[in-house]
């Protein structure tokens, strides 16, 4: 049995996207050049949820593509079971865009190391920034999210579990301690 | 699925599950091939190096193109110009290549079993590229990548290999290939190019070509290999073509949309005619782009399986 604690529920799953949504709007003024770049797997979920909001909010669209990061990590070597390589789905030009990158979750930063690496291989947009639902600390790299549905103080042996609609039929994010005697 | 193979020798060995597998990462490597950078960092620091006992330009070129474009480093080394000449074995010639830390070789040999004799001998990844008559697995994923590309599916497709069975490594890989992802394969050539017994492997077999062609979903036109055996084999090069070429007469009684594969070179007017080789059922320039996805994905998974390997007792680190 491991220690569970829901931190966000549907509500406060749909709470943080809306507003996460007017933060990205009132940075960036318009949705004139930004692009929603979500990280597999679901990063994409959510970034489609953000076009949603932001659509809703503003009116006008925005564009959203798809990374898969497995071929920039750093520790292909050591992740047990099997690195999926999935689709990468850019189908626009990135060059002097502001991108917004999506993911579900912040914690060492070596994710968005690898997503930076992969977008400039795209092109060079005009800027890069960071929505995160959750982050959770323990950085290892100088990286900060500029939107952050919660932070969430964790110890290192704890770990973050986001679910989705899209991914597990039910939205909620939940904290799973440690095993319990 | 976990790939945990070091080597990629041949489809027989292969599960079902592993050749998904492959054929999936191709799917995404494959978008690679479409950027404005095409290249990805995934095996920077490695190294493969291509050992060809055969003359071979397009499954070297294409190998080689797959590794660059994975950020590796490729040595190629073609034997006419080795120490091969100087009476090297091939165990040797390969444990030198691993004493360079070389992490992969690409090997093309004229005997079959080759690959997986170097492979037992080396801690490093051995990647078929030919061995005799045996195997060409990276040929036949490609072939099947690409019917899977134009038609969905492999299960339940009718696929024809017309041409010489006898000493095709190609059409060995492909039948293996094909039968374990569900597909019916029915092979057609004359009786002297059909090996004996080769219906125990579970394919149909016909020396008449408009049966072959009749249900067919595709048709793989291997090339006539007229410089294993000369003409002595088989009688004339023009018989040939007219008993059993691909031409646009015969595809009229097939199947409107059949696919025609050829793994190339082409004979033009030999096994397959020129209207037929540049007409519209032709995907013989895709399988050459596909070609580069697949061999990508194939040195992904062994680079990643000798990685996981060396480093099979370090713990997991976190990535989020």
């Amino acid at each position: 049995m491991k220690e569970k604690v829901k931190i966000l529920d549907k509500e406060a799953v749909a709470r943080a996207i809306t507003r996460i949504a007017h933060e990205i709007l009132e940075k960036n003024k318009s949705t004139k050049d930004l692009c929603l770049i979500g990280i597999r797997n679901r990063g994409v979920y959510l970034a489609e949820r953000l076009a949603d909001r932001i659509k809703n909010i503003e009116g006008s669209g925005v564009l959203t593509g798809a990374l898969d990061i497995t071929l920039y990590r750093d520790d292909l070597a050591l992740v047990s079971g099997q690195p999926l390589v999935r689709k990468t789905e850019i189908d626009f030009d990135i060059n002097g865009k502001n991108l917004v990158l999506v993911d579900d979750v912040l914690y060492t930063g070596r994710t968005i190391r690898a997503a930076l690496d992969a977008l400039i291989d795209f092109g060079r947009p005009r800027s890069i920034q960071l929505a995160v639902l959750v982050d959770r600390g323990h950085r290892e790299l100088p990286i900060r999210a500029d939107y952050a549905g919660k932070n969430i103080p964790t110890s290192k042996d704890e770990s973050v579990e986001v679910r989705l609609e899209e991914t597990e039929g039910v939205d909620e994010v939940v904290i799973i301690g440690k095993e319990l005697k | 699925m976990t790939w945990i193979r070091k080597d990629l020798l041949g489809l027989e060995e292969l599960n079902r599950e592993e050749l998904e597998l492959i054929l999936s990462t191709a799917e995404s490597f494959k978008e690679v091939s479409s950027r404005e950078i095409k290249k990805v960092p995934a095996l920077r620091g490695k190294t493969v190096v291509n050992l060809f006992y055969e003359p071979s330009t397009r499954t070297r070129v294409s190998f080689e193109v797959a590794a660059k474009r994975l950020s590796a480093d490729v040595i190629n080394i073609a034997t006419e110009t080795s120490s091969v000449k100087k009476g090297e074995t091939l165990i040797d010639t390969g444990k030198n290549i691993e004493a360079l830390k070389a992490d992969i070789i690409v090997m093309r040999h004229n005997a079959s079993g080759a690959a997986a004799m170097l492979a037992r001998n080396l801690n490093i990844s051995v990647v078929n590229a030919g061995d005799g008559w045996h195997e060409h697995p990276t040929q036949a994923l490609l072939d099947i990548f690409t019917l899977k590309e134009k038609l969905g599916r492999i299960e339940g497709l009718n696929v024809s290999i017309v041409g010489d069975i006898a000493h095709s490594r190609v059409a060995r890989s492909n039948i293996w290939g094909l039968l374990k992802l569900g597909a019916k394969v029915t092979l057609c050539a004359p009786k002297i190019l059909i090996p004996a017994a080769i219906e125990d492997m579970g394919v149909a077999v016909t020396n008449d070509i408009e049966e072959a062609l009749a249900k067919a979903d595709a048709v793989n036109v291997l090339r006539m290999q007229f410089e294993r055996d000369g003409e002595t084999a088989f009688p004339r090069q023009l018989e040939y073509f007219k008993q059993f070429g691909i031409t646009a007469e015969r595809l009229k009684k097939a199947k409107k949309n059949i696919i025609v594969m050829h793994p190339g070179p082409v004979n033009r007017g030999i096994e397959i005619s020129s209207e037929v080789a540049d007409g519209a059922n032709s995907v013989i320039l895709e399988q050459v782009t596909n070609g580069i996805a697949v061999r990508m994905a194939v040195l992904f998974l062994v680079a990643q399986a000798q990685d996981k390997l060396a480093n099979i007792t370090k713990d997991e680190p976190s990535l989020s």
